[in-house]
């Protein structure tokens, strides 16, 4: 069974459809990168996927469970699927320890000493072992960021949706970011991403789905929509075709 | 004992209103003159001059307005002159509201950028004539709502004249009370005098504010 | 003629003033901690809760900012006994002043949680928190943090607010003013002790604040 599902998913702003009939499954284990120009949903997409916004038509099904905008389904449901946002989003009153330490204590109910070590275990994994007890506003936005995946990898959960995380860096420190996309992923977790980083996503994703006006335009292993594209709208958008 | 009807009550509240209004709007405008002239002082380049409005401001912002009407009504008698309790009352809060007012005028001075007075400056204006044709301009915008919120603040000041025996509504109300022993109506509807009187002022301060910026966001 | 300062004749009342100053501390302790914890209450249902609530709550708030403290304080004390409820002097002087400063703080915290940025509330969701857990774990402090200079300009407001409270002859720093002066016969310096007192007591308070506010919002130094 698929680990995410979305059939013929419609999601409308007012009389602006933004997603027009999406129709995705995503495997356990599986790296994906949403590739497309701004404006074509790929955002709203990831947001529809952790309940974040509703939709209007069409269903998303996430190992057996439909997203719906019941609260208590939706926390049921976000506890398999982390996010990861642009802004970090860490939250600034708590040192870093107690960021990752949150969720799992609040919602999972783990005890503290089982947070702590989990949390400690995480930061270790994206490699802040020494900033248990920083707070955000010390960090560098790297260091943030990886804070963020290190939050969101504590709650255990089966994917994890990424949207432009690497967008608000500066350059220097992307790779270091990256890097630890790239470890998540040889440990088989499953990813999905909005990203602008076309090596990392060539190098690293398994399928990359390329939207176009809120609908998916072309999907493929990076191989083959990196020197084969079918599309003119693809074609344009990796520059080899001229607008 | 004459019987007091609820509507004698009103009447006889809503007379006593007119000085609540009087005393107000008296204060309003005497404060709003001393205010700015503590404003200039605090904002010109002077440090005696900034250091005498701050402490001023201190003062005034720092004690209870009730204090500071005492002591307008007991200092007079230092030196063998009695003041009526209106005078004392208009003094007060005339100084009271300065200190608030200038206070908040001058966080709307400092809300005009510091390129505002560096471009009048680059073109030759003398400090008084930036402040004059480029800062006090846009700062008027932005007081106008915190202005006119700061009045509903003088209404309810006038209350504490009350305590040095200015006759306005709230003395009116502890009168009537003491003639009817109905301190439950009685209050309750100086309450609602108050609030009536309060009540559109701060509506039109938050109307106001909602218009200016919105109107300031879109250039 | 020329009149002559008598201030030790107000100062030898020294132990009436430290009781009124007590009293005073007393009541806005009691007026702060209480109305500021109203103060959250009644901002988060008037941001998220149901309709009628959130309307009972507004006019509250409307109606206790826009009349006098001393109406509110005479109407508890004088008033509420006609309804069967009758409040001891300073018992009536807490509550009003919690109600007071109540109503205040819910604006001024509920200004505070509108501006906490889309973000944190979309991560929290996206963790799982509910609604409640959010706001008590990611909303609430920096939404104090940002508004504390607020909220402690208007706790001293309330501090000196409390000088009405003598009118209930309830027994604090003014009380203290007017207990000297029938004694002493020296109101002016009376008085005057009395304002000192009150400012000193103003600052006192406002650093306080701010050290208080150092150490409840500790993150903020970092910045
Ligand atoms: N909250 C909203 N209200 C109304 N329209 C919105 C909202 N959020 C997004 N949109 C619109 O939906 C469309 C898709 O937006 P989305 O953010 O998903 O694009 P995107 O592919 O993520 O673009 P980018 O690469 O710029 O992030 C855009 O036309 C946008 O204007
Ligand atoms: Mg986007």
């Amino acid at each position: 069974m698929s680990l995410i599902t979305l059939t013929d998913l419609h999601k409308s702003y007012g009389p602006h459809e933004v997603l027009k009939g999406i129709s995705l499954t995503i495997e356990a284990g599986e790296v994906i990168a949403l590739i497309g120009k701004s404006g074509s949903g790929k955002s709203t997409l990831l947001r529809c996927i952790n309940g974040l916004e509703p939709f209007q038509r069409g269903g998303i099904d996430i190992t057996g469970l439909p997203v719906t905008t019941n609260p208590a389904e939706l926390r049921a449901l976000r506890q398999r699927v982390g996010m990861i946002f642009q802004q970090f989003n860490l939250f600034p009153h708590m040192t870093v320890g107690r960021n990752v330490m949150l969720a799992p204590m609040v919602v999972k109910k783990q005890s503290k000493a089982h947070a702590e070590a989990t949390a400690r275990q995480m930061l270790d994994r994206v490699g802040l072992a020494g900033r248990f007890d920083s707070y955000p506003g010390q960090m560098s936005g790297g260091q943030q960021q990886r804070v963020a995946i290190a939050r969101a990898l504590a709650m255990e959960p089966l994917a994890l949706l990424c949207d432009e995380i690497t967008s608000a860096l500066d350059p220097e420190l992307v790779n270091e970011v990256l890097a630890v996309m790239r470890d998540l992923a040889r440990q088989g977790m499953t990813l999905v991403m909005v990203t602008h980083e076309m090596r990392f996503a060539r190098e690293v994703c398994h399928r990359l789905v390329f939207m176009h006006q809120g609908r998916i335009h072309e999907v493929g292993p990076p191989a083959e929509i990196f020197t084969a594209p079918k599309t003119t709208e693809l074609r344009q958008f990796i520059g080899l075709e001229p607008v | 004992m004459m019987a007091f009807s609820t509507w004698d009550i009103i009447r006889n509240l809503l007379l006593a209103t007119r000085w609540t209004i009087a005393l107000s709007l008296a204060a309003f405008i005497g404060g709003g003159l001393l205010g700015f002239l503590i404003l200039v002082l605090r904002i010109i380049p002077s440090r005696a001059a900034g250091l005498a409005a701050r402490a001023y401001i201190e003062i005034f912002q720092g004690t209870p307005l009730l204090m500071q009407l005492f002591l307008a009504f007991f200092a007079p008698a230092l030196f063998g002159m009695n003041v009526p309790a209106w005078v004392a009352a208009f003094c007060a809060l005339t100084a009271w509201s300065a200190a608030f007012l200038a206070e908040i005028w001058r966080g709307c001075v400092q809300a005009v950028p510091l390129g505002q007075w560096e471009a009048g400056a680059s073109l030759g204006l003398s400090y008084a004539a930036q402040l004059r044709h480029i800062v006090l301009p846009q700062a008027l915008r932005l007081a106008i709502a915190p202005t006119v919120g700061f009045m509903v603040q003088v209404v309810k000041g006038t209350a504490l004249t009350s305590i040095i025996g200015f006759v306005e509504l709230s003395k009116a109300g502890s009168i009537i009370t003491n003639a009817t022993f109905a301190p439950f109506t009685v209050y309750g509807c100086v309450a609602l005098i108050y609030f009536a009187l309060c009540w559109p002022i701060s509506f039109g301060s938050r109307w106001l504010e909602g218009k200016l910026n919105v109107a300031h966001h879109a250039h | 003629m020329t009149y002559h300062f008598d201030f030790g004749a107000v100062l030898v009342y020294w132990p009436a003033l430290l009781h009124g100053v007590l009293i005073t501390l007393e009541l806005t302790g009691f007026g702060a901690v209480l109305g500021v914890g109203l103060g959250i209450v009644c901002a988060y249902i008037r941001l998220g809760g149901p309709r009628p609530l959130r309307f009972i709550i507004g006019v509250y708030v409307e109606m206790i900012r826009n009349t006098p403290f001393l109406v509110q304080l005479f109407f508890i004390f004088f008033g509420l006994p006609a309804l069967g409820l009758s409040l001891s002097a300073i018992a009536a002087a807490i509550l009003a002043t919690v109600i007071n400063l109540g109503a205040y703080s819910t604006e001024i915290i509920r200004a505070g949680i509108e501006g906490t940025p889309a973000g944190q509330t979309e991560a929290g969701a996206s963790l799982g928190l509910t609604k409640f857990e959010s706001f008590r774990h990611i909303i609430l402090k920096p939404a104090l943090a940002r508004i504390w200079p607020a909220l402690s300009a208007q706790i001293i407001i309330v501090m000196l607010g409390t000088a009405i409270c003598s009118q209930i002859a309830v027994q604090e720093l003014t009380y203290a003013a007017s207990f000297i002066q029938s004694r002493s016969f020296r109101a002016f310096e009376a008085y005057f002790v009395v304002t000192a007192l009150y400012l000193a007591l103003a600052i006192l308070l406002r650093q306080t604040l701010r050290l208080g506010g150092k150490f409840l919002f500790p993150w903020e130094r970092s910045r």
